[in-house]
Order: structure tokens, then C-alpha cells, then sequence
């Protein structure tokens, strides 16, 4: 029998918002792993090294790639400092962010908050709107009508996903969402998880954002050459594909409206440089499960609960060995997942499966 | 915060119960409390739900005064109740607390 499926609503102001809050999955309680109060508290604790170190590296390798990009410009010798200095900016920056975003990756609370709003800038994603969302998409993970964070709703957008490995489509709309707030202005979206205190923030920095690119144009045009572009919001496009690729894992192609980390998120395990530009973020399952752990002390986390946790992925293929075919299967029949195998089925929060809110009709 | 006459002192953990800056959750009468034991070795107590979303403060960390919510990373001044910013927005009520021997006391009107 064929079957066609009633399209989930991802708004988060439409029919699924509603089932979501009716079926207890808004801002509900979330399995977590048990681990003593005293281990965890050493894991929690924060410092400023790890954060320091791995920033001063980023913007050294920032710098000297740069350099090297200026001094080789009108050469094709540019081509790879460039990639390298696009790679830093345009995807290096995600992780950056969102470490800064939770506050943990320095100890100290400005060194956070000036990280966080340079990575911000860089990825064009506005600093008070993007904290907002993604306290949003903690609390209520991948749950349908509720997360604004949802990747990839189903049935993917294949084309869309393709056109983000050099950020158009995400940055067209960040674009459009910039002008709006430049006008002192939320969508109906927004305006659900940004409180009205924090609003006046978001209309001025878009006028900043804008001023800047307004700023680097202006320079582009006055020189006739690309070049100060290149440094500053070209890579956002050109250093973007980062972003996609490590970004997918977090958790394409799996179950939807579930309150189980385990089963909507992957951990994958990744060489030290990914590691480095990723910040750890690919032990994602532990992140979302334990936000206050900074990303140095994940990979001891992970240790710590990988025994009541899946199988993690052994590295970027194994991963995209089931995303790939994962999401292709989903564009045709947007019901289908990938169910992870927790280690004892017995401990399970009781879930929707992602399909409980689809209704499933015989084709004529 | 003034305290009256009708301060109730409710007996809620033994002093040893916390570790030094550190916190635990207690619950009275179909409310639920955070206790604390700051680095210099003073005691507090707030509610014990972070006023963003309804989480336990007692699985979150303390760093210094700040007691920092386990969601969304958000701080209050336990001493005062003080939110210090995004995403927490709402002051935390704050309640006295008293050491009576080895006992820890929680002043309640
Ligand atoms: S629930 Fe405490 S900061 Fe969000």
C-alpha cells in the first residue's frame, strides 16, 4: 500500500506548536544519564586555558592566512590561504559562538561574551536573536513546532542543504531577517522566544551588521577590488562548508518529538582538527544532555556515559554512510528515521517517534 | 530581607549535607528549595526552580556567589537572588537561613 503522509507544520506558531504543548513535549523533562553529582561538578568546572590556547590559535592561524591571502592576492597562490582563512571565519566561527553562547568556554564572563559576538558577526548570525533560539532549541530539542533550530525539517531540502556548503540559502535569509530587525522589527516566530526586553539589542545591532557590510562595500567599490571583502563577509560564503558537514551530524535523519538526546542527536568521533575547529561539539549527545559541561571536558564526559549511550559514529563517513542515504529516503517518505539502539531499551523515555502527529492515509 | 516573628525555622539538612561551594535541592510542603554553602563557608537559601523555566537549581553550579542553572546556563547571585542576565530575566526569591549545632535551618514565614 502506498501511503502519503500529512506535512509536519515547523512553524513555531502553527498546528505542531499546539500538538507539542497538548502532548507534554514543550519544555519537558529529558532523560539523562546517571552520573554521580560529584564527577559531574568536576566535569562542569570552568577555566580560561583550554579557551585562551584554542583562541589565540584561531586568530593567530586567522592572521597569518590573511596574510598570506593579501600578499599572494591577484596569484593563484591566494587560493589556499584564503581557503584556510575562510574555513577559520566562515565555519570555525559556528562552534565559536555557540561555546560563547553557553557560557562555558572561558571562566570568565566577558572573554565569552566578546568571542561570542566576533563568531556571531562571522557567521552572520545576529547575537540576541541566535541566544534566544538556541535556548529555545535546548529546551525542547528537535521537538517539532517548537525548535527553531531544526536543521533539516522533513522532507529535507536537498537543495537548500547543497546551497548552504557556501551559505546562500542561510545567508539570504539572514539577510532579509537583518533588514526586518534594522527596522525595528521581529517576525511572529521571533517574537515567541525573544522577550521584549531584549528586543530594542536586536534592532540595533542588524543597523550595526548592515553599517559594516554597508561599510566593506563602499571600501570595495571606492579601491575596484574585492579584496577587503574577501577578508571580511565574503568568508561567511566561501568558508561555509564546515558548517554544513559537521553541522548535519548533529542530528539529521533522526527521530523527531522525542525527549531522549540519545536518540535525536549523534556523537561522532572526530580527528584533533576537526576536533579543533569544531570544538568538541561532536560529542553532541553529551552536550545537549549536559550543556554546563564546557567543550574540553565533553570527551571525558562521553567517557563517562558512552556505556548508557548508542554506538558513536567512527568519524565523518561512518556518519555520512547514513545521513546521506538517510535523507534521500526521507524527500520521498518524510515518516522515515534512523532509531538509534540505546544499550538497554528498557531505559528508554516513552516517545512519539516522530510519526504520531502524521496522519497516515491510503493513497487513492 | 526583613524576617518576622512568624519565621517558621525548618530543619533541612545537616551542615556536612554541602559540600563547600556547592548546593543541594530540599523540598517542604510542596515546595522544592536550593541550599548553599558558599567558599567562605556561609549558607543560603533560595527557591529552588531557576524563574526561566521550571529547572532545579540544585543540579547546576556554583562558581564563587553565582549559582549557574544546568538548561541554559543562566546566573544568579544566591546571596541575592539577582539574575545576572539573558536568559534569566526574573530575580530569584531568596529565603533566610540559620545554623543551630551542626544543623542548617531555613527561616520560612
Ligand atoms: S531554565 Fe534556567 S536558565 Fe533556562
Amino acid at each position: 500500500m502506498t501511503v502519503s503522509t500529512t506535512p509536519r507544520d515547523y512553524s513555531l506558531i502553527g498546528r505542531d506548536t499546539r500538538l507539542a504543548e497538548e502532548n507534554g513535549l514543550a519544555a519537558a523533562q529529558w532523560y539523562q544519564c546517571p552520573i554521580p553529582r560529584k564527577e559531574l561538578k568536576e566535569l562542569m568546572k570552568r577555566s580560561d586555558g583550554p579557551a585562551l590556547r584554542d583562541t589565540a590559535i584561531w586568530f593567530a592561524t586567522l592572521f597569518l592566512s590573511g596574510l598570506g591571502g593579501y600578499y599572494f592576492w591577484g596569484t593563484w597562490w591566494a587560493v589556499p590561504f584564503f581557503a584556510v582563512y575562510g574555513i577559520l571565519y566562515g565555519s570555525a566561527s559556528d562552534s565559536r559562538w555557540h561555546e560563547c553562547s553557553h557560557g562555558t568556554a572561558f571562566k570568565t564572563r566577558w572573554m565569552n561574551d566578546v568571542v561570542y559576538h566576533i563568531a556571531c558577526f562571522m557567521i552572520l548570525r545576529e547575537p540576541t536573536v541566535w541566544r534566544w533560539s538556541h535556548t529555545r532549541h535546548h529546551t525542547d530539542t528537535i521537538i517539532v513546532g517548537r525548535d527553531p533550530e531544526i536543521a533539516v525539517p522533513r522532507p529535507p531540502d536537498i537543495l537548500g542543504i547543497l546551497l548552504n556548503l557556501f551559505a546562500l540559502k542561510s545567508s539570504y535569509v539572514a539577510m532579509k531577517k537583518l533588514l526586518l530587525h534594522a527596522t525595528g522589527r521581529l517576525n511572529e516566530e521571533e517574537k515567541t522566544y525573544i522577550p521584549e526586553m531584549e528586543r530594542a539589542k536586536v534592532y540595533w545591532i542588524a543597523r550595526l551588521y548592515l553599517a559594516i557590510f554597508a561599510a566593506v562595500a563602499i571600501w570595495c567599490f571606492a579601491i575596484g577590488s574585492i579584496l577587503p571583502a574577501m577578508f571580511i563577509g565574503l568568508p561567511t560564503l566561501y568558508g561555509a562548508p564546515f558548517v554544513v558537514i559537521f553541522g548535519l551530524t548533529q542530528h539529521a535523519g533522526l527521530d523527531e518529538d522525542v525527549l531522549d538526546h540519545r536518540l535525536n542527536s549523534r556523537t561522532v568521533y572526530m580527528n584533533p582538527i576537526y576536533r579543533f575547529l569544531y570544538l568538541n561539539m561532536n560529542y553532541h549527545v553529551e552536550h545537549h544532555m549536559f550543556p554546563m559541561v564546557p567543550y574540553h571536558a565533553l570527551p571525558k564526559l562521553h567517557a563517562a556515559i558512552k556505556a548508557d549511550c548508542p554506538k558513536p559514529y567512527n568519524g565523518l563517513w561512518e556518519a555520512y554512510a547514513e545521513i546521506i542515504p538517510t535523507l534521500l529516503r526521507q524527500v520521498r517518505e518524510p515518516g522515515y528515521f534512523v532509531e538509534r539502539q540505546l544499550p538497554d531499551p528498557n531505559k528508554a523515555v516513552p516517545h512519539n517517534h516522530g510519526t504520531q502527529f502524521v496522519s497516515v492515509v491510503p493513497a487513492e | 530581607m526583613t524576617t518576622t516573628t512568624a519565621t517558621q525555622w525548618i530543619e533541612a539538612c545537616a551542615a556536612d549535607d554541602i559540600d563547600e561551594e556547592d548546593v543541594i535541592r530540599f523540598d517542604h510542603d510542596g515546595r522544592t528549595y536550593a541550599i548553599y554553602r558558599s567558599p567562605d563557608d556561609e549558607y543560603y537559601a533560595t527557591d529552588g526552580l531557576c524563574t526561566h523555566e521550571q529547572i532545579h537549581l540544585a543540579d547546576g553550579l556554583v562558581m564563587d556567589h553565582i549559582i549557574e542553572c544546568p538548561k541554559h546556563n543562566g546566573r544568579f547571585d544566591y546571596r541575592t537572588g539577582q539574575a545576572k542576565g539573558a536568559p534569566v530575566c526574573v530575580n530569584l526569591k531568596t529565603y533566610p537561613v540559620r545554623i543551630d549545632g551542626d544543623k542548617v535551618l531555613l527561616g520560612l514565614a
